[in-house]
């Protein structure tokens, strides 16, 4: 399978997820602001609930795509050569491949 | 109307057929001299929509650099007690603290031009003077809330 967010699909790519982080940042906010974290247990039982695992876990992805197509966009403009350029869309897809497994290991331990 | 440098551009134009038309004397330069070649960056008007909009793309690295060491920390937070404490103690230090105020900084003005820029595509504040408004409150209100946090921090 292979997932490009170019052209249109990634216009709305980069939509999507900036709203949904917006409300995800003004949601932090709001529940910082009510219930400021000082404590582990704390901390990690609010993020091991469901919804708010389920909350992240959405962020997240939305994270890595918008930051995918920012990235790709940046390296479009100013990498050249086309074998650097080529290179580092590699490197920034690996990188952020790393980072979803790294992100799914964090959130499933909490579940444990 | 055109002026008589602009026929001589003209002139010297290329016609399409691939041949070398005989240009004008001077011709050349004229092309040279109309050109604003010059980078004297005390001349160079940057207007702010464009500070604005360097700004979001700058923003937007400094944030995708940011990344992987926030993931660190979430996770080292998560994990366990002395992890949770290791992270709080972090934003003691200089440096730590200098990092989030910058970072701060970055995604204030990244969300902030985000959303100027969504509304832009509702053709809301598109005419100039309100888009030269925003692009204004962005560049300033991304600085202000940087300096929010670092009154917090220190």
């Amino acid at each position: 399978m292979r997932i490009r967010f170019t052209g249109l699909k990634a216009w709305w790519v980069q939509r999507v997820s900036a709203i949904y982080m917006l409300l995800f940042v003004l949601f932090l906010l709001y529940s910082f602001g009510l219930h400021p974290v000082h404590a582990h247990p704390q901390w990690r039982g609010w993020v091991a609930q469901p919804g708010v695992s389920a909350t992240f876990l959405i962020f997240f992805a939305a994270l890595l795509a918008h930051m995918w197509v920012g990235l790709r966009d940046v390296l479009l403009d100013y990498a050249r050569p086309a074998g650097l350029r080529r290179l580092l869309l590699v490197a920034v897809a690996a990188g952020l491949f790393g980072m979803a497994v790294w992100l799914l290991v964090i959130l499933s331990r909490l579940q444990a | 109307m055109t002026s008589p440098s602009d026929q001589r551009l003209t002139d010297a134009a290329d016609d399409g057929s691939g041949r070398e038309r005989p240009a004008p004397a001077g011709a050349a330069a004229a092309i040279r001299l109309r050109r604003p070649i010059f980078l004297d960056l005390m001349r160079i008007q940057i207007p702010v929509g464009a500070l604005t909009s360097i700004g979001h793309r700058i923003s937007g690295v400094v944030l995708a650099a940011s990344v992987p060491m926030a993931v660190y920390l979430f996770g080292l937070s998560l994990r366990d007690a002395a992890g949770f404490a290791e992270v709080a103690g972090l934003f003691g230090r200089l440096a730590y603290k200098a990092a989030a105020v910058i970072v701060v900084w970055a995604l204030a003005h990244h969300i902030l031009g985000g959303v100027r820029h969504l509304l832009t595509d509702f053709d809301v504040g598109s005419p100039l003077r309100a888009a030269r408004r925003s692009a204004w409150f962005v560049n300033l209100a991304g600085v202000v809330v940087a300096l929010l946090a670092a009154m917090v921090l220190w």
